[in-house]
């Protein structure tokens, strides 16, 4: 059988910039089709800025890999017109349950808030999650949007001016250069870009290996995600097993530090470990075999002036909580609308600097949650095993002590608070949705209130007056009037009005709150806006004179 | 913020002294290692103020020196 990570999807084909004299000029170039940089280019596309990936293979991605898909960028792939395919072919599960020995100790129901179109968690090989992402990159190409994807083009050479970047990029027919206005590198953890430039990435080594065997097998199990600390198939280390579509299970060992890993992988040692765990009668095969290490750190800086760092590239983290693939989808969610303004010309550049101000936040967050995770999954010295096992004993009996076990705490959004963008607050309304949080879904008369936020700026409105589009500085602003009054939108008050009685709220392209008030003013908007677009130092008293 | 209580407070300090020592009668070092944390993590959680819990962690570590001495 021919795995779909084997079949190249974008093989190689000459491009007329290879013929060209003078290096060809792009507005875009991403550096790495995974899935950051796959979402980049699509949501590029879609503001009709023309971009070309390059990428230096020609398929998705080698193995299931990133397996866990949260609620945020789901939504953020509704945005990108292909959530759907995802969903439809992902796993949900909302169940865990908690192993510690050879008893359970507990198990949790992740119970999703209602009233979301989305659930809180999918589970999805990365290598489905990239071809749908490749599918839609096709259609909008027959669209006719301005996106290239070109399979094996290595970038190996980058010059970072002031005004833009040369590439050299080596393909099957050798090497060609291209001029970008600014680039994207989302060519991941390992990024070859940041080599280039030289650039940093500290932070901590975590001194153990993990083996990860994704196998086929008829399903006994439940689709729950079960999580065993000190199992007597793994003795002193710890074990998961979560499904994945097409009967696919991932099984997750941890194997300790000093172990061989070429050994380790092979077959004659990976199925006795296997048999242990699933039983000796278990029948299955296997489908990707990999041990992996990991570190937690960040680059310093991800704008480096006209090259910019996204996902991986730009952090990693350990794989508890799933934190990795879907942060970098936030990263190019909140990069995206940013360069857009910058490139026409509507925003400063230094508008791009709040990219860095926003996601080192997030990573600092990710980084934070993640290592808690690993300190608590694998204790690194005897008083924390100590407490460790303590928690575990003690959530077996009484539930005080289950929220502090610690097996991955599961993606959320960040929250930007104290970013420059950010506009007036109101106290009384929720603080769940106050400037910088990100949009939360709700029923609304019209199907689903995030699929009419987005793109653009947007002006919700709940039982208030306002314009139903207004153009400011050149920015158009469109907007959505609902009403609590509704009677079909209950999550809609909860989630927007809280103790007021109306709302006005300036919501941002990447459909996170930029300012709320309880009354709209045009004034107040303009100011909103110019802060949301880093011109908040500007006069506002200047305004006539600039337009 | 609450204040944590460091005037003595045990409504009988030698029966509580007496019963700490009686439950770790016979333990081995690690079951009586195990047996503190859980105690530990039994207390904490019915603190429960994060800001009285770090004022405990400070004043623990601080009592590391003799009375009088660089805290």
């Amino acid at each position: 059988m021919t795995r779909i990570f084997e079949t190249p999807l974008y093989p190689y084909r000459r491009s007329a910039d290879q013929d060209s004299s003078e290096p060809a000029h792009h507005g875009v170039v991403v550096i790495g089709a995974g899935p950051i940089g796959l979402a980049a280019a699509i949501d590029l596309a879609l503001q009709d800025v023309p971009v070309v990936v390059l990428d230096e293979n020609d398929k998705v991605s080698w193995g299931s890999r990133a397996i866990c898909f949260a609620k945020r960028p789901l939504e953020i792939l509704d945005r990108l017109g292909c959530g759907d395919e995802m969903v439809e072919k992902g796993v949900v599960w909302n169940l865990g349950k908690v192993y510690f020995g050879d008893r359970k100790v507990y198990e949790f129901n992740l119970l999703p808030e209602e009233d979301h179109k989305r659930p809180a968690f999918i589970n999805l090989q990365q290598y489905y999650f990239e071809k749908f992402l490749v599918d839609r990159v096709l259609d909008l190409q027959a669209a006719g949007k301005p996106i290239e994807l070109r399979g094996r083009n290595t970038v190996t050479a980058l010059d970072a001016g002031e005004n833009g970047v040369r590439l050299t990029v080596d393909t099957p027919d050798g090497p060609y250069s291209i001029d970008a206005g600014w680039v994207i590198a989302c060519d991941g953890a390992g990024s070859p870009v940041r080599s280039m430039m030289g650039l940093d990435f500290v932070g901590r080594v975590f001194e153990d290996n993990f083996l990860i065997a994704d196998v086929r097998m008829e399903a006994r199990f439940p689709t729950e995600r079960w999580f065993w600390f000190d199992p007597p198939f793994n003795k002193g280390q710890s074990a998961l097993l979560h499904k994945q579509p097409d009967n696919v299970w991932r099984i997750d060992l941890q194997l300790g530090w000093d172990i061989d890993k070429e050994k380790e992988k092979r077959p004659e040692n990976v199925i006795p470990r296997l048999k242990a765990m699933l039983g000796d009668d278990a029948n299955f095969e296997l489908e990707w075999v990999s041990i992996y290490t990991f570190q937690c750190r960040r680059m310093e800086k991800f704008r480096h002036g006209r090259v910019i760092f996204a996902g991986d590239s730009a952090h990693q983290v350990s794989p508890f909580g799933a934190r990795g693939a879907n942060s970098g989808l936030q990263d190019t969610d909140n990069l995206v609308w940013k360069l857009k303004l910058v490139i026409d010309d509507k925003a400063p550049e230094s508008l791009l600097d709040s990219y860095d101000d926003e996601r080192i936040l997030a990573a600092d967050e990710n980084i934070l949650n993640s290592t808690r995770s690993t300190d608590f999954i694998t204790p690194k010295s005897e008083q924390s095993r100590v407490f460790r096992d303590a928690v575990l004993d003690l959530a077996g009996h009484f539930e005080f002590a289950r929220p502090i076990v610690n097996s991955g705490r599961l993606s959320v959004p960040a929250i930007y608070d104290g970013s420059p963008l950010n506009g007036p607050d109101v106290a009384v309304m929720p603080a769940r949705s106050r400037p910088g949080a990100p949009c939360a879904d709700a029923p609304i008369a019209d199907g689903w209130l995030l699929s009419h936020l987005g793109n653009g700026f947007r002006l919700l409105t709940i039982d208030a007056d306002a314009p139903d589009h207004i153009e400011i500085d050149g920015i158009g602003i469109d907007r959505l009037a609902l009403s609590a009054r509704d009677g079909r939108a209950p999550a809609l008050s909860e989630r927007y009005l809280g103790e007021a009685r109306s709302a006005v709220y300036l919501i941002r392209p990447d459909q996170h709150v930029a300012a709320r008030w309880t009354a709209y003013h045009e004034e107040n908007l303009r100011l909103a806006l110019r802060k949301a677009t880093g011109r908040a130092r500007q006069e506002p008293d200047q305004e006539d004179d600039e337009r | 913020m609450s204040e944590l209580q460091l005037k003595a407070n045990l409504s009988r300090p030698d029966d509580f002294y007496a019963a700490l020592l009686a439950a770790h009668e016979g333990l081995s070092k690690a079951e009586s290692d195990a047996l503190n944390a859980r105690l530990i993590l039994i207390l904490a959680n019915h603190i429960g103020d994060q800001s009285v819990l770090k004022q405990a962690l400070s004043a623990a570590l601080a009592a590391r020196h003799p009375a009088g001495g660089n805290t």
